[in-house]
């Protein structure tokens, strides 16, 4: 714990922070929460910290930001185990862990190009969603998505 | 619930929506409308309009729906070539079907997309019967097999070989899913670029099925009920020495039969190539016309059960 304490450079008064996040993951969150060069408030973001119940883990903290749902699924999906805590005023206002869907929605492309959910048809993908580890297997053509998962989101 | 009260207008997608109740259903259906497919003439489907949407080539699969329909007393409406449509003005899938829908009682539809059929469900006032939907699913293809299988053979305690394009072969797939339900015996056989997918493997061996691979046809020749054959496809080989090496591996000739169970059948999906030697067609064991035939029957049993008529 103490490790922790002494990353976390400052705690936030309003926000966000994603703890627990599968180690090497960080990047891939942001690119989720769309936070890219211009985005305006602060972010803090720790690679490899070290954890007691997963060796090493990343962290992320936004102020003034609070996830939508879309949000909180997409990054169960790369990082199922990950926290979220709701910061407000400084003090812990909520705690809970990411849960995976049992069904995504028009949050991931198919790997399959033939996929009628790939073409200019007016169908949005959908993916039936397996736990440990997780995987994705399209309702439409059954395709099955395992690794990189977060290459694939919308 | 009774069983045909389950299928009325149902779409009939994948094997997988299936039970094996169901599936027997079908058969038995299938049995009972036999003699009208070998020439009969039925009022049963009078009135009815079955519409046949093939965006990709087809002969038995579209005209043995075709024969069905026609015989049991319903008409067809084609959608004729492509050229000829609004599918070259650019129209989705999605509004030929919600259009075609209200012309018709039921649909069949050969797509080149997969899930293109469990799509058009979505969109369909009336039955979608899926024709093949890419590298996706045949199911009335399956379904005319296990008829043959049955008929010509035994579905119980069977002993199959299913040989050629294991990868990417949709029939093949379907069938060893169907075949699982009933405990059968399983022989893979391909080349080792054509294997079966490992998680196909894993899911027929859940489901019951009992399955082995080898790569050497004659191996098992003498101890098996059926032999499947499937074409095995040139453009899967980028090296046509070697395509032409395997496709000789898989070829079956009356010089293999010497030693076979009297009661062996050889089936294929057709259209065959070089897989069976055409000196095999007049032999005892020869089965893949009776096969296509078969595709009549089915089809009929499948029309009266998702447009809810009684047979």
């Amino acid at each position: 714990m103490r490790a922790e304490k002494e990353l976390r450079v400052r705690p936030i008064r309003n926000g966000t922070v994603i703890d627990r996040i599968l180690a090497g993951q960080s990047m891939n969150v942001l690119k989720i929460l769309r936070i890219k060069g211009a985005y305006s408030e602060v972010v803090t973001m720790a690679m490899n910290v070290p954890s007691k119940a997963l060796g090493q883990k990343d962290i992320v903290k936004i102020e003034n930001r609070e996830l939508e749902e879309k949000e909180l699924d997409k990054i169960s999906l790369i990082s199922p185990g990950a926290t979220i805590n709701i910061i407000r005023d400084f003090e812990v206002a909520d705690k809970y862990q990411v849960e995976l869907p049992e069904i995504v929605e028009s949050m991931v492309k198919c790997i399959n190009p033939n996929c009628i959910s790939n073409t200019n048809e007016p169908v949005t993908s959908k993916f039936e969603v397996k736990k440990d580890p997780v995987q994705l297997r399209c309702i439409y053509c059954e395709n099955i998505i395992t690794e990189s998962i977060a290459e694939h989101l919308l | 619930m009774l069983l045909s009260m389950r299928f009325e207008r149902r779409h009939i997608i994948s094997m997988k929506d299936f039970t094996r109740d169901e599936m027997d259903y079908i058969l038995d259906r299938a049995a009972k409308l036999e003699p009208l497919a070998r020439g009969g003439r039925s009022d049963l489907l009078a009135g009815k309009i079955l519409a046949l949407l093939f965006y990709e080539p087809s002969t038995r699969t579209r005209m043995s729906f075709e024969t069905a329909m026609l015989r049991l007393g319903g008409n067809v409406l084609n959608l004729g070539s492509k050229e000829a449509t609004s599918i070259v003005k650019g129209e989705t899938l999605a509004d030929m079907i919600r259009v075609v829908s209200t012309y018709s009682d039921a649909i069949v539809q050969r797509h080149p997309s997969e899930g293109s059929a469990l799509m058009a469900a979505e969109f369909s006032l009336v039955p979608i019967i899926n024709g093949g939907d890419g590298a996706g699913h045949h199911p009335t293809q399956t379904l005319l097999d296990l008829y043959t299988i049955r008929k010509e053979s035994h579905l119980d305690n069977l002993d199959i070989a299913i040989v050629g394009d294991l990868k990417y072969g949709r029939t093949v797939h379907s069938l060893t899913y169907a075949l699982s339900l009933y405990g059968a015996n399983i022989t893979l056989v391909s080349p080792p670029q054509l294997k079966m997918p490992d998680q196909i493997k894993a899911d027929l061996k859940a489901r019951g099925a009992r399955v082995s691979e080898t790569e050497n046809l004659e191996e098992i020749l003498n101890n098996i009920d059926v032999l499947y054959m499937t074409r095995i496809q040139k453009e899967r080989f980028p090296d046509p020495t070697e395509y032409k090496k395997v496709a000789g591996a898989y070829k079956i000739t009356t010089g293999h039969l010497e030693n076979v169970r009297d009661s062996m059948i050889i089936m294929h999906p057709l259209p065959r190539v070089y897989e069976i030697d055409g000196s095999v067609d007049t032999s005892s064991h020869a089965r893949y016309f009776e096969q296509s035939f078969y595709g009549v029957p089915i089809r009929m049993a499948l029309l009266t059960i998702v447009m809810g008529v009684e047979v």
